[in-house]
């Protein structure tokens, strides 16, 4: 059974989301996202200073049976990218949720958070899709 | 087995070849120093023996259809007869420079000439261009055609190509590299065509849809005239990826099933060898439509009967060049020399053999009580087992299968693909191997099964016999070693 | 029946397992009104010996003159070992090394080749492969796109003196990634692109495409083009001949700024290196690149590893870039690649090793100037270009060359490449090659012959 926090919200691509109190949003992939995909040999982040929509292509987690697209979850602008992914991706793989952060997004537009699921319907999701 | 060290450290400095080039040599004059090489690369320095011996030690490591039963799915493993290599290793042949002129190559023209009328007339194709130099290549030539016309017509509003979501992955990449966006089309639950989807998803946008048929799930596409009628009314053109041709040879027509444009893999059908990786030779043949369009060269005669290439004089509205040359001549010289010793009757009896060697390793292994991802259907030249029970319980994957039978002496069948089947194993057995070998094989999934159920600790260790055991793809990743280096 | 072992006891047997009563029955699902009709255009089937008859007659009909054409396909000497290795049936009907355990022959054997090319062209890391030296281009191009992040434009820089055919090619495969291929103009006394006459501001440029040497032979100068991409933001493309290596500056070695030297991407026609020339194929186009753009190199690439009791082996790496995994989103849709032909190139290098290459290549050099200078003795011959050159040169004859090879072709001579329909404004051109497998008789005759034709 895969871990799923219930303080943060999630997208059906299997992304999660952090909201920092800050006007910033934490974005990483799942505990079952990683699961999925296996072992992390190499990760591919936005640049800081690039502005994403959401929904748009802006990273790249690949394994060695596997690349998968990340989604920006909201729209704004990247303010940091987790730079120890590029030496050490495994550390999705063991810790999805702290370090194995992806990026950090400046938000534009807070109802965009009421779109995302809940930690309930994304678990929801989740049984769903093992059948 | 030994573990054979790189050729770099059986190197000696100052060790050299005198047999090579002993005689010959010659002074830089003209170059100046800035433009000079600094140090030599450094290339092994070994004897001609330690080559040999290095070489052919190597070979030893590998599986090849020489040496073992090799039933990967979509591939057509099939023999290569000496035959084919040594006729096309005449020296009249390899020694031919391909910019000679062409009353001095009147004789690889005539062959390539012999070739392309051979493959119109089992393909049902009104004509053939034989120069895309592997599946791959075929297929970019055949989506170029078709957005050629498209585009020749002022009908510039189609951006999107129809592939199913059971397709091999060079028909989306493929797409892409023609511009298009890729829409997939889903396989309903009998390895059809969802024809309610297909219908949903044709319109004005619609440039074509890629076909495999028999589908890359082993089994025929029933429906494909109403497919063929819904994509052409949308305006769209059918592309038919000719990967499995093999089961289906001199049997059905790709024009008889309304195919505007295929691509062949020689390598496959054709017998040509796959060489570790290639080269491999996809013709593509077109429906009166492309023709225009077609890659160039193609071998044409002229009116008193002598061959000659036609170029873009002749084609003006062709989709250019694929190589530098004529694509990959040796292979299709090949390919010819397999289908003159086939002839007509040879070229039914592949289809029908090779249908026959998959259902009968299909029965055999439901006999023994594995699970066909689509029991009701007949099997074409090959078909899918799914171990999604025994992932589940005990616990062993078509990974943990397939290593282990390389233990058994058999090359592992194509694991995990087609993407939509869990733990799959595509099986084709091809119509050159025995009842025999097929048996063989039957017993040998059995006593895997076996050890599955008793002992599942063997078989995640597999393969114990061969020179190395399970490699470690995850390191290999991670830290890129892509070459040698020498000692610092 | 030719190639398919059953009996007729083998076939009852099977069809009785199948439950079904003839082969015929399993074809049961494909509509009758598909069925093919007989196949009347195909002759019927021949043994050995008839199709062995056939083909020696095809063989003759090709006619066998001394050759003096290059133009991207050479005539070399390949060692004996080198084919007699290559068609062994482990690596001749081997498939593709997915089954990394069952394939460590091919695996090492492309790791020492991708460790061979590297080092070849100084360039940290190659691909096990591509088609031919033409789509080599056309995927080093597609690579600059991908990997020079800093360019918007999709636009390359596109020497004229780059084989017309590989502009072909070129323009085939990317014309559908709005990518702008601008041509530049070579100088007509060297016969090379003048790096002053390259624009002082340029705007933004993808990349620019270094050949060395280029079509006519001609050496360019590749330090200074180097450092003027790499000063406007542009990577260097080489195209390079791989005997040229031997001797001439390495493209990993081009520039002269310390920063960023070297080219970015470095593709080529492998055929020198132990591939008969076979009416142009198969041959092998080899790609190499600087270690950090790896991830946008197309194609197969063979890294090292460890086994489950940490020995050595081989694998085939970073497959998350490529058809069969990332689907519509690959590097490119190559699948098969030219394996054979590098497992040739691999031992033909392997058996030459550095001396024996610089052996070859000085040897071409040498003799390519003693045939400029034996031809150019008939009155009317002149060499064109006086930038230094490799193994080819482009010659002006005082008649069309097509006139005169054909002549030439009587006299059992392949006189080079006429260069009238790619490069008019060179009057009567024709490019000429001796490799080193010309002796000086041959190049007399060639002399002789041309004399007697201008005469």
């Amino acid at each position: 059974m895969s871990n799923i926090p219930s303080e943060l919200k999630y997208t059906k691509s299997h992304e999660w989301l952090r909201v920092e109190g800050d006007g910033t949003v934490t974005v990483g992939i799942s505990d079952h996202a990683q699961a999925l995909l296996g072992d992390m040999v190499f990760v591919e982040l936005p640049e800081p200073g690039t502005s994403l929509d959401a929904g748009e292509e802006c990273a790249v987690v690949e394994s060695v049976k596997a690349a998968s697209d990340v989604y920006a979850p909201v729209t704004g602008e990247v303010v940091a990218a987790n730079e120890l992914l590029e030496d050490a991706p495994e550390t999705i793989n063991t810790d999805a949720y702290n370090d194995g952060w992806l990026f950090r997004i400046k938000l534009e537009d807070e109802a965009e958070l009421k779109d995302l699921l809940d930690a309930e319907a994304y678990a929801e999701l989740v049984t769903e899709e093992d059948h | 087995m030994s573990n054979e060290p790189l050729i770099f450290e059986h190197s000696r400095p100052g060790r050299v070849n005198r047999a090579q080039s002993a005689h010959l040599g010659g002074n830089l004059d003209g170059i100046p120093e800035s433009l000079r090489r600094k140090q030599p690369p450094r290339l092994p320095e070994v004897s001609e023996l330690d080559a040999v011996r290095h070489y052919t030690r190597l070979s030893q490591k590998n599986f090849s259809i020489d040496t073992h039963f090799y039933p990967l799915g979509s591939c057509t493993m099939k023999y290569n007869p000496r035959a084919c290599n040594t006729l096309a290793s005449l020296p009249g042949f390899l020694g031919q420079h391909p910019l000679s002129a062409e009353r001095d190559s009147q004789g690889i023209l005539a062959c390539l000439w012999d070739l392309q009328e051979m493959l119109k007339e089992v393909t049902g194709m009104t004509a053939v261009s034989l120069t895309p130099m592997a599946g791959a290549q075929g297929e970019f030539a055949g989506v170029a055609m078709i957005r050629a016309y498209h585009d020749a017509r002022g009908d510039n509003a189609r951006t999107e190509i129809l592939v199913p979501d059971a397709a091999h992955g060079t028909n989306p990449a493929t797409a892409t590299m023609c511009g298009y966006k890729v829409r997939e089309i889903p396989t309903d639950t009998h390895g059809d065509i969802d024809i309610e989807a297909l219908m949903a998803a044709v319109g004005p946008q619609t440039a074509g849809i890629m076909l495999t048929n028999p589908s890359t799930l082993g089994v025929f596409e029933r429906r494909i005239h109403e497919i063929a009628r819904i994509v052409h009314e949308a305006g769209g053109l059918l592309y038919y990826d000719g990967a499995n041709l093999n089961a289906i040879l001199g049997k059905v027509k790709p024009g008889d099933m309304d195919f505007d444009v295929i691509h062949m893999n020689l390598h496959k059908t054709f017998s040509t060898p796959h060489g570790g990786g290639g080269p491999g030779a996809g013709p593509v043949g077109v429906s009166e439509r492309l023709q225009p369009f077609m890659p160039i060269p193609v071998v044409g005669r002229d009116d008193s009967g002598a061959f000659r290439w036609l170029d873009e004089r002749d084609l003006p509205q062709t989709i250019g060049r694929l190589s530098a040359h004529m694509g990959n001549t040796g292979i299709l010289l090949r390919a010819y020399i397999y289908a003159l010793m086939l002839g007509r009757e040879g070229m039914v009896r592949i289809a029908d053999y090779a249908t026959l060697n998959a259902n009968y390793l299909m029965a055999r292994l439901r006999d023994a009580g594995f699970d066909m991802a689509l029991p009701e259907r007949r099997a074409t030249h090959e078909f899918i087992l799914t171990l999604k029970h025994q992932a589940r319980e005990p616990g062993v994957t078509a990974m943990d299968f397939a290593k282990r039978l390389l233990d058994y002496g058999f090359h592992a069948p194509t694991t995990y693909f087609p993407l939509i089947i869990p733990e799959c194993l595509l099986i084709e057995p091809t119509e050159t191997e025995s009842k025999q070998t097929l048996d063989a094989f039957v017993e040998a999934m059995a006593a895997i099964q076996a050890e599955a159920e008793k002992d599942i600790e063997t078989l995640k260790g597999a393969p114990y016999s061969l020179p190395v055991r399970r490699l470690d793809d995850v390191k290999a990743a991670r830290k890129l070693d892509l070459r040698w280096q020498a000692e610092a | 029946m030719p190639f398919i072992p059953h009996t007729e006891d083998d076939t009852r047997a099977m069809l009785a397992t199948c439950g079904v009563d003839s082969i015929e029955d399993l074809f049961d699902e494909i509509p009758p009104e598909l069925r093919a009709d007989a196949l009347d255009g195909i002759p019927a089937g021949r043994d050995e010996l008839a199709v062995s008859r056939l083909l020696h007659a095809r063989a003759a009909e090709n006619a066998q003159p001394l050759c003096f054409s290059g133009a991207g396909a050479y005539e070399h000497h390949i060692p004996a070992a080198v084919w007699e290795i290559t068609t062994r049936g482990e690596y001749y009907s081997a498939y593709t090394p997915y089954q990394a355990e069952a394939s460590q022959g091919t695996l090492q054997l492309l790791y020492e080749f991708q460790t061979m090319m590297a080092e070849l062209t100084a360039m940290e890391v190659a691909n096990a492969s591509l088609y031919d030296g033409a789509t080599a281009l056309a995927e080093a191009v597609l690579m600059a796109v991908r990997a020079n992040r800093k360019s918007k434009a999709r636009r390359i820089f596109m020497p004229r003196t780059v084989h017309p055919r590989y502009r072909d090619v070129m323009q085939t495969i990317v014309r559908h990634q709005g990518i702008t291929l601008e041509l530049l103009d070579y100088n007509s006394a060297g016969g090379h692109i003048d790096p002053a006459s390259l624009p002082a501001e340029p705007g933004d440029i993808t990349a620019l495409v270094i050949p060395q040497p280029n079509f006519f032979g001609v050496l360019e100068d590749a330090d200074a083009l180097t450092d003027w991409a790499h000063t406007h933001g542009a990577l260097v493309i080489g195209v390079v001949n791989p005997t040229a290596m031997a001797v001439i500056t390495p493209p990993g070695e081009w520039g002269v700024l310390d920063e960023n030297r070297g080219a970015d991407i470095v593709c080529g026609e492998g055929q020198p290196l132990g591939i008969p020339l076979a009416s142009g194929g198969p041959y092998f186009g080899f790609m190499c690149c600087k270690q950090k753009i790896v991830r946008q190199m197309p194609g197969r690439i063979i890294g090292a590893t460890v086994d489950l009791e940490g020995k050595r082996g081989y694998v085939l790496t970073l497959q998350a870039r490529e058809q069969h995994i990332r689907r519509s989103k690959a590097t490119s849709n190559i699948c098969t690649n030219q394996g054979l032909m590098t497992t040739a190139a691999t031992i033909y290098m392997t058996v030459m090793g550095p001396t024996g290459l610089e052996r070859v290549a000085r040897q071409c050099h040498a003799n390519t100037r003693a045939l400029v200078q034996r031809l150019g003795e008939t009155d009317g011959v002149e060499t064109l270009f006086d930038r230094p050159g490799f193994h080819e040169r482009v010659l002006r004859l005082p008649r069309p060359a097509g006139e005169v090879l054909a002549e030439l072709a009587e006299r059992s001579i392949l006189g080079g490449v006429d260069l009238a329909a790619d490069y008019p404004e060179l009057g009567h051109a024709l490019l000429v090659c001796a490799t080193e497998t010309r002796s000086e008789a041959d190049i007399d005759a060639y002399a002789k012959a041309l004399a007697e034709v201008l005469g």
